[in-house]
């Protein structure tokens, strides 16, 4: 009898971590704050419009499930990819300064949306978001043939701090009512109000994961090393090109859906790692649906455990995972 | 790189992620302990955060009381300011707060911060005898005492508050009548409402006074306590959040559509909300059809600055959200109501 190959051995957790996203997707719009009739939820006979339940089911619940899955395995295999690229396991969606991108341009929306042409909360984050990208891109890219992931990790916290001391300059000159809205956008916030936020970022988190998909054998080269990935044969500068820019733009449409929830991001690939070892073609695909349900998971947490009253969910990211990524990390050694 | 590698470098957690995370929950358990800030409309106007409604204008502290009329009189609450210079003593302010709009020769007076952060040298440089606070400004007002300036700590509270603090501010300032005067004409200006409205079928409302703009995402709404709640109910509405015994709240999708408003009244600041942007964001909520109030066309967005000050024109306020409940009553009823 044959030993079986780590990967083979590693699809079976995929095919679990699937299971649960898909379980969690349909099951939590079944749970909520308010008794709804499930009946009147799927009745024909009531026109939508006058259907309070199938609403609460349809405009409030499903689409928050939906936009919890999918900023969840979003920034779940962002992270993973991060990791991957900067070959730094502390590496996450939110450590290039694409998130505190996002965040400028939504506190710049939410302080002076009333007077600027701002576009909306989500668009201003994408734009946020998308300056920081080439920002970053540009001092990697400015004095090496290819990324130089010392300068790109370098680059990216230097710019994390100068956008939030912008953040802070914007909070400081808007009022009470602004600044408090602003702090309650940076702790995460799914209730998306129907699909359109979910639509908008949709096409950017497709093609981000199409790239990926490419990318998990290029992953793996990288982990040995630039130059060992180049003796392999791998374009090492396309391939790191291809991750910085598939990684931002995941990030950037998940942070657009649901603000800069945390947690997700770096905790997801090393939870996933325990299990099924390093290769990215079973660590991208195990997180982006573990995170996923994850998040779904814990977004029903936020809405139903203070009710009527609403959570941040990325406080719950925080106080539910921890824990248990701890427990693990200790359980395995 | 093997699993255990990866292992072994986790364990140095990152530290700056510890921070954040317990940043946020410290902070959210302040927001939750404190009820948030004194409701994010009042907020707005510079009030403070709310206190205990039992020391409604507290005793006037610092320099002892010699029985004076105070003449440098300065401000740092809007809503104090409005009452001062409505009981006519509004020519003995010499410096107000930063959010102060009302009345208009408020603009010629010196602005002198407001809850978080008040100019003391300046306040200091303009002599004053009296220092209307927050009552949440302990440290200022410790630092008045030190300096030998009687101060007058303001505490937030509900509707009833502004009359009370009136008679209160009257007797410091030594206008007991005409303080008499003003709160008895807005109680009977509140009572004309309240008559108004008496027997008629209460609506079901909501009362939000803050939101995303653009969407229905981060609703903020008036809950059970406070002034703004009170108003709803005096003008002959049904708060829908009534039995959430806070402030104010950030309302889900969810929790909006299960509450059933029969009508929404949104209020903002007066800056930036131009008619085209009040129609644009009236549209906004189109998204939830099954709302009552959408459904019969019962969305009113008001830009005032006015709605967010618990003042002398509280009347007012509850004279327009009466007119948007019960149109019908004041068309027939009080002809004299303006």
């Amino acid at each position: 009898m044959t030993a079986r190959s780590p990967l083979t051995r590693g699809i079976p957790v995929v095919l679990l971590c699937f299971a649960l996203m898909v379980a969690a997707i349909v099951f939590a719009p079944f749970i909520g704050s308010t008794d709804i009739s499930f009946g009147a939820v799927f009745s024909r006979r009531i026109p939508f419009a006058d259907n309070i339940d199938a609403q609460i089911f349809f405009l409030a619940r499903l689409p928050r499930a939906l936009a919890a899955a999918l900023v969840g395995g979003t920034l779940a295999a962002a992270g993973a990819v991060f990791q991957g690229l900067l070959r730094n396991p502390l590496a996450e969606p939110y450590t290039l300064g694409i998130s505190a991108g996002a965040s400028l341009g939504a506190m710049v929306a939410i302080t002076f949306g009333a007077m600027l042409p701002t576009g909306g909360v989500a668009t201003a984050g994408l734009a946020g978001a998308g300056l920081a990208v080439l920002v970053v891109y540009a001092l990697a890219n400015a004095r090496h043939r290819g990324l130089s992931t010392t300068v790109l990790l370098l680059s990216g916290v230097t710019l994390n701090a100068f956008f939030w001391a912008l953040i802070l300059l914007v909070q400081y000159s808007s009022d009470f009512a602004e600044t408090y809205r602003a702090l309650r956008w940076l702790m995460g916030d799914l209730d998306v109000v129907g699909y359109s936020s979910i639509v908008t970022a949709l096409p950017l988190i497709v093609i981000a994961f199409v790239a990926f998909a490419w990318l998990a054998r290029p992953l793996n080269l990288l982990s040995l090393g630039a130059e060992a990935a180049g003796a392999r044969g791998l374009n090492v500068a396309r391939a790191q090109r291809v991750a910085f820019f598939s990684g931002s733009i995941a990030t950037a449409g998940a942070v657009s859906i649901g603000g800069p929830i945390g947690f997700v991001g770096i905790i997801v690939p090393h939870l996933i790692r325990l299990v099924v070892g390093a290769d990215h073609r079973l660590v991208l695909p195990a997180s982006a649906c573990f995170g996923a349900a994850f998040l779904v998971a814990c977004d029903v947490v936020a809405r139903t455990v203070a009710a009527p009253l609403d959570l941040p969910v990325g406080i719950i990211t925080a106080l539910a995972g921890g824990p248990f990524f701890l427990w693990l990390l200790l359980r395995r050694r | 790189m093997s699993a255990t590698n990866w292992l072994g470098r986790v364990r140095a957690i990152n530290p700056r992620r510890l921070r954040r995370v317990v940043g946020l929950a410290a902070l959210l358990l302040t927001a939750m302990t404190v009820g948030s800030p004194r409701t994010i409309a009042q907020a707005r106007a510079g009030e403070g955060p709310s206190g205990n409604v039992d020391s409604v204008g507290a005793a006037p502290r610092g320099r002892p009381d010699t029985g004076a009329r105070p003449t440098r009189i300065i401000s740092l609450v809007p809503s104090v300011t409005e009452m001062i210079f409505a009981m006519g003593a509004g020519p003995n302010v010499v410096g107000v707060s930063s959010y102060d709009h009302y009345p208009p020769e408020v603009a010629t007076r010196p602005r002198l911060g407001a809850l978080v952060d008040p100019d003391f040298e300046r306040i200091l440089t303009l002599h004053p005898d009296l220092v209307l606070v927050y009552g949440s400004q302990e440290d200022l007002v410790r630092r008045l005492d030190a300096a030998h300036i009687a101060s007058f700590s303001y505490q937030n509270g509900g509707l009833d508050n502004v009359t009370t603090t009136i008679r209160r501010l009257g007797e410091r300032l030594r206008r007991p009548a005409d303080a008499e005067r003003l709160a008895a004409s807005i109680e009977a200006d509140l009572d004309r409402v309240r008559q108004a409205v008496t027997g008629l079928a209460r609506p079901r409302t909501a009362l939000i006074f803050g939101r995303e703009g653009g969407s229905l995402r981060g609703l903020y709404a008036s809950a059970g306590v406070g002034f703004l709640h009170d108003l709803v109910e005096l003008a002959g509405g049904d708060d829908v959040f009534g039995d959430i015994r806070r402030e104010n709240l950030q309302v889900s999708t969810e929790m909006l559509l299960a509450r059933r408003p029969d009508v929404v009244i949104e209020i903002h600041a007066s800056e930036g909300w131009t008619p085209t942007r009040l129609a644009e964001e009236r549209r906004v909520w189109d998204v939830l059809p099954a709302l009552p109030a959408v459904r019969t066309g019962h969305v009113y967005l008001l830009a005032d600055d006015s709605l967010s000050i618990p003042g002398p024109r509280v009347a007012g306020i509850a004279e327009q959200f009466a007119r948007l409940l019960h149109p019908d009553a004041f068309r027939r009823a009080t002809p004299q109501a303006h």
